[in-house]
């Protein structure tokens, strides 16, 4: 076992934990985080994709040791109470999902390019820069729109 | 889908990694984005990871004279978003730029892509056509390996047991080379099925005095054909007779990836001349 120290959606959390655990792992069955979805487990799919110290990262891709001392964002911190978070009213809004599964990462990929993303002139650039997130569901185009609307909303908040 | 068990450590001091990693079975962890997936499909069983993380030094980006040194355990995304490797060495932004996806070069390394060595990917490709030196540290010191010698086959470089890679550094290029990394994968992010970096200069005279070329996917280590291509004027036919030559060699591979490698090399020295001052 191998103790672990981290910061999860704000809250300080420490655990020992066995070296091969996967941080998905970690997350859904110690924390009780099951928002960060299992896909593919090999990191193609992006479904468990969360923030590690604000950068998108493929939960099923790290060890759990390797989240110690970081600051780890989940999709249950996101919204605030019963509030939704501006990127997940956007995903709302324009009808950016259908079964879900995948919009964990989704957003969590989303708020990272709103906020640090910078160059997403083109939709080519926003759908090269979605293209580590699958959906099965709903043929990108209402995705794109809603993380443009993200974008926009992030930007204004910001102003 | 779960890695099988294994001991761990994340030492501080490089030395006591090299310590670890003389063992049985030691492999070291830099930021797993090739070594986790094979952990959870079991294709590895170490039974020691050696987790770099917390070892001072191996992630500074330092210039010097002529060239760049690229700690190991410089995140791929780091190097991508490098304003100055930008500037100087374009054709390390444009290859890593392909490597996986934005959430695989957050966390992924240039010495963990270097060190693994998969036939595929675009770092070696980069690092050979760029003439890169590698620095291999053991228990004994560090000795430096030239790009050629270094990757010696699939998933398979010159690092031995109880070594490390320290860092990568590569001589930077005289300001206006011309530069290009191109490749065709099946879809965005996944492996390429082939890949071309190039670097090409030309002389006062507007004819080519170097040009070298790298290719990946298309055996078990970067490939560098001959290119005799030097004091021509640069051009599409050039281009097209010089590609053929270069990829003439590919003959095991079938006929749609040499024939996709052709391609690519010639528009890789296309762009590349576009490019050059």
């Amino acid at each position: 076992m191998t103790r672990i120290a981290l910061t999860v959606n704000g809250r300080a959390v420490s655990a020992d934990v066995e070296p091969r655990l996967l941080l998905a792992d970690y997350l859904r069955e110690h924390l009780e985080l099951r928002g960060t979805h299992v896909g593919c487990e090999h990191g193609i799919c992006g479904a468990c994709t969360i923030l590690v110290d604000g950068e998108p990262a493929r939960s099923c891709l790290m060890l759990a040791v390797q989240a110690d001392g970081r600051e780890l964002l989940t999709v249950e911190g996101l919204s605030s109470g019963e509030e939704l978070h501006p990127v997940q009213q956007a995903f709302r809004d324009r009808h950016g999902l259908q079964c879900g599964f995948c919009t964990p990462g989704f957003l969590l990929t989303t708020l990272y390019l709103a906020e640090r993303g910078g160059e997403l002139g083109s939709d080519a650039e926003l759908r090269a820069a979605l293209a580590g997130n699958l959906c099965r569901c709903t043929g990108y185009q209402n995705i794109v729109a809603a993380v443009r609307d993200a974008v926009a909303r992030l930007a204004v908040g910001k102003g | 889908m779960k890695p099988p068990p294994l001991a761990y450590a994340a030492p501080e001091r490089i030395d006591e990694a090299l310590g670890l990693l003389g063992g049985e079975e030691a492999r070291p962890l830099a930021g797993g984005q090739s070594l986790v997936p094979l952990l959870n499909m079991r294709f590895a069983r170490p039974s020691l990871l050696v987790d770099l993380r917390r070892v001072a030094g191996l992630d500074a980006i330092e210039w010097a004279n002529g060239h760049v040194r690229i700690g190991a355990m410089v995140r791929q995304r780091v190097l991508e978003t490098d304003e100055r490797i930008r500037e100087r060495v374009p054709l390390l932004t444009e290859a890593v730029g392909y490597v996986a996806h934005l959430a695989i070069r957050t966390r992924g390394t240039v010495g963990g892509s270097l060190a693994h060595a998969d036939p595929a990917a675009e770092l070696p490709a980069a690092a050979a056509a760029l003439g890169a030196r590698f620095l291999v540290r053991g228990t004994a010191g560090t000795r430096t390996v030239e790009a050629p010698a270094f990757f010696l086959g699939p998933f398979t470089t010159a690092i031995g047991p109880g070594e490390l890679l320290e860092a990568v550094e590569v001589p930077v290029p005289p300001p206006g080379t011309g530069f290009a990394f191109v490749e065709t994968a099946r879809v965005h992010g996944a492996f390429a099925l082939a890949g071309v970096a190039a670097l090409l200069g030309l002389g006062r005279d507007g004819r080519i005095a170097h040009a070298r070329v790298a290719l990946c996917g298309v055996g078990g280590a970067p490939y560098v054909p001959p290119l005799d291509v030097a004091g021509e004027a640069p051009g599409e036919a050039l281009f097209r007779q010089a590609a053929r030559r270069a990829c003439e060699e590919l003959e095991e591979h079938d006929g749609y990836r040499r024939q996709l490698a052709e391609v690519l090399t010639r528009r890789a020295l296309a762009l590349a001349v576009e490019r050059a001052a």
